[in-house]
């Protein structure tokens, strides 16, 4: 177990900065994910953190310990690639074995922990196969097997979800949860998908463009983004972002209600939405218009299957947005301000 | 008005006849220079043709048996074996060691790749010339560098001595194919996935292990690939002997190739030099389907 820390880490390939200037530091034990769109530097980062990166600037602590010279097997990590990097020629066993044999541990000592983590993921049945074999639940299984099998103090996992099918995602999200909170592993987990950041992280580190835009709890970087950016990346569909003169302001198309079913609890903000489209979901209704004073800029809102108010199409209708869940956000930079009266 | 696709057919529609018009120049030449020659020698090792008398007689099994009661044959064949197995086996490890450094990123790699590989683009007879001129009985600078060195007194005479011969020939033939063969590697070298690599690094694997328990397994396939090159080359090309020794000194390397040119051209003994010639066939088969069996069986995934 062990904290990660970085500090001011930057990377350049020639004249790209993939990672610029990113202090982060994880609690004991916590499943701390990095979010953002492919591109913004977050596997640059995991591989710096490996040691398959050296930092161009910056440094990076292993539990207390400046580790930035160090090369990977020096540090106590375990790593698992999207691709999951099975060595193709060798069977379940000798692959979860192979980091084992690369610390020197005799064989007999070996087989038990080989046997030990092919147990915590349900594929003793497994181990004489070779990854060819396997099916991809199969093959991830395997590949935290490997991982987790030396017992290392940081447990770093690029995409590992992203080459399963959706049906297999969900329940593989479920399994590598409770295996976390079970043995309590400081976890770095990399994803675009922020579905997965959600539901997965303790928190989340949201970058673009090698920086670290926000780092927060789900219900901080979804309630209360940081920026423009935070606001419309988590969310689907994004933040609603509208632009007056002075500042930008949004709202969650979830928030965005018809008059009559929000429930009158503190002030509203009354729009009048002119719907264009509907889509129906199922489970929701996304309805696709835009804002009377603010003609330029579709707006969607989302509601639910238990909302069965008739919309109709081409017409403007009284819709609403409670006053605490309005976000400001300045002009210029798309930080986060401070609460606005909103100008009419 | 219903718009009724009307199109001129022209010949060149036709898939089949752009199919047989754009082989026909391969398939020409492939007739032409490899199968009428090969079917040529087939017919001439059952006859007893000879330059003196080109007449098409059938002798049956007659001049196989007189080619195998040679002496000369039955060393050519030994000596054609030691010879493949051994630079085989040179350009294996060389290949496989050069490949792994030109993967590598240094200074002066574009430069390093270029010499690698000039043995590989230099003509045959050429190459095998300038290495004839090195190791000259009287002018060699390899003598010269070692007399200087302290190392020997008298020149080697290094094509003059049956031992020294051997070694040379199977020099300069695992010099001529190493580039071959490396890059064959390297391609093989830079298919492994990223992923992979990472994970070895990961895993606290050291060189030597990633060497031997990943990289080599993985590479096995398509180092098959090159060593039947490598073996095919060594086996049916007879340059670098024919430049070198042509077989000296006293046919100490003598291998089936020259031995098939000096008897059936030189010689003029047509059919015996088609038996010689042919009587590998059935063993360069026998190694092309085994090693293409063995790069099968392990793909990467």
């Amino acid at each position: 177990m062990a904290v990660v820390e970085v500090r001011e880490l930057r990377k350049d390939f020639g004249d790209v900065t993939a990672v610029d200037g990113v202090d982060l530091r994880s609690e004991e034990g916590e499943f701390l994910v990095l979010l953002g769109p492919s591109g913004c530097g977050k596997t640059t980062l995991l591989r710096m953190i490996a040691g398959l990166e050296q930092p161009t600037e910056g440094e990076i602590l292993l539990g207390g310990e400046d580790v930035s010279g160090l090369p990977p097997r020096a540090r106590r990590i375990a790593m698992v690639f999207q691709s999951y990097a099975l060595y193709p020629h060798m069977t379940v066993a000798n692959n979860i074995a192979f980091p084992l044999k690369a610390q020197g541990m005799d064989a007999e000592e070996r087989t038990k922990k080989v046997e030990w983590a092919a147990g915590l993921f349900g594929i003793e049945r497994l181990l004489q196969r070779r990854p060819r074999q396997l099916s991809g639940g199969e093959r991830q299984r395997v590949a935290l097997a490997r991982a987790l099998v030396r017992e290392p103090s940081v447990f770093l996992l690029d995409e590992p979800l992203s080459n399963l099918d959706a049906k297999l995602r969900a329940a593989a999200r479920d399994d590598l949860m409770e295996f976390q909170r079970r043995i309590g592993i400081t976890t770095i987990y990399v994803t675009h998908d922020q579905v997965e950041a959600m539901g997965m992280g303790d928190r989340i580190a949201v970058m673009n463009h090698g920086k670290v835009r926000q780092l927060g709890t789900p219900e901080e970087v979804y309630h209360h983004p940081a920026d423009v950016f935070v606001a419309q990346f988590l969310g689907s569909p994004p933040m609603n972002l509208l632009e007056t003169p002075t500042y930008v302001f949004g709202f969650r198309p979830e928030q965005f209600l018809p008059e009559g079913i929000a429930e009158s609890e503190g002030t509203r903000v009354p729009f009048s939405f002119h719907v264009n489209r509907i889509e129906y979901l199922g489970s929701e209704r996304y309805l696709y218009g835009f804002i009377r004073e603010y003609d330029e800029t579709r707006i969607i809102a989302m509601l639910p299957a238990t909302v069965t108010l008739p919309i109709t199409i081409d017409q403007d209708h009284k819709f609403s947005v409670a006053k605490d869940q309005l976000r400001f956000f300045d002009l210029d930079d798309g930080r986060k301000i401070a609460q606005q009266t909103l100008m009419r | 008005m219903t718009a009724e696709v009307t199109r001129p057919r022209y010949l060149g529609d036709n898939p089949r006849f752009l199919a047989g018009l754009f082989m026909s120049p391969a398939v020409l030449y492939i007739i032409a220079l490899v199968g009428f020659p090969f079917v040529l020698a087939i017919v001439y090792a059952f006859t007893d043709i000879s330059t003196g008398n080109p007449e098409l007689e059938f002798v049956g099994w007659a001049t196989f048996r007189r080619v195998l009661d040679d002496p000369v044959f039955r060393e050519a064949l030994l000596n054609t074996f030691l010879f493949a197995v051994i630079a085989n086996v040179l350009v294996v490890v060389l290949a496989t060691a050069l490949a792994e450094i030109l993967v590598r990123d240094f200074k002066g790699k574009w430069l390093v790749r270029f010499l690698v590989l000039l043995p590989w683009v230099a003509p045959v007879s050429l190459a095998t010339i300038t290495w004839l001129w090195t190791l000259d009985s009287i002018f060699s600078p390899i003598d010269w560098v070692l007399r200087q060195l302290g190392l020997i007194t008298e020149n080697v005479y290094w094509l003059g001595q049956p031992g020294t011969a051997m070694t040379s020939v199977i020099a300069v033939q695992t010099w001529r194919i190493v580039p071959l063969a490396a890059v064959i590697v390297m391609a093989g070298l830079i298919a492994i996935p990223g992923d992979i690599t990472d994970a070895v690094a990961v895993d606290g694997a050291g060189f030597w292990r990633k060497m031997f328990q990943v990289t080599i397994p993985l590479l096995a396939p398509i180092i098959a690939v090159a060593v039947l090159f490598g073996v095919i080359l060594t086996i049916s090309d007879m340059s670098v002997v024919y430049v070198l020794t042509r077989g000296g000194p006293t046919n100490s390397t003598q291998v089936l190739s020259t031995w098939a040119f000096i008897k059936g051209i030189e010689g003029g003994a047509l059919a015996q030099g088609a038996a010689v010639a042919l009587f590998l066939l059935p063993v360069l088969i026998a190694i092309t389907a085994i090693v293409l069996r063995l790069a099968r069986r392990r793909e990467v995934l």
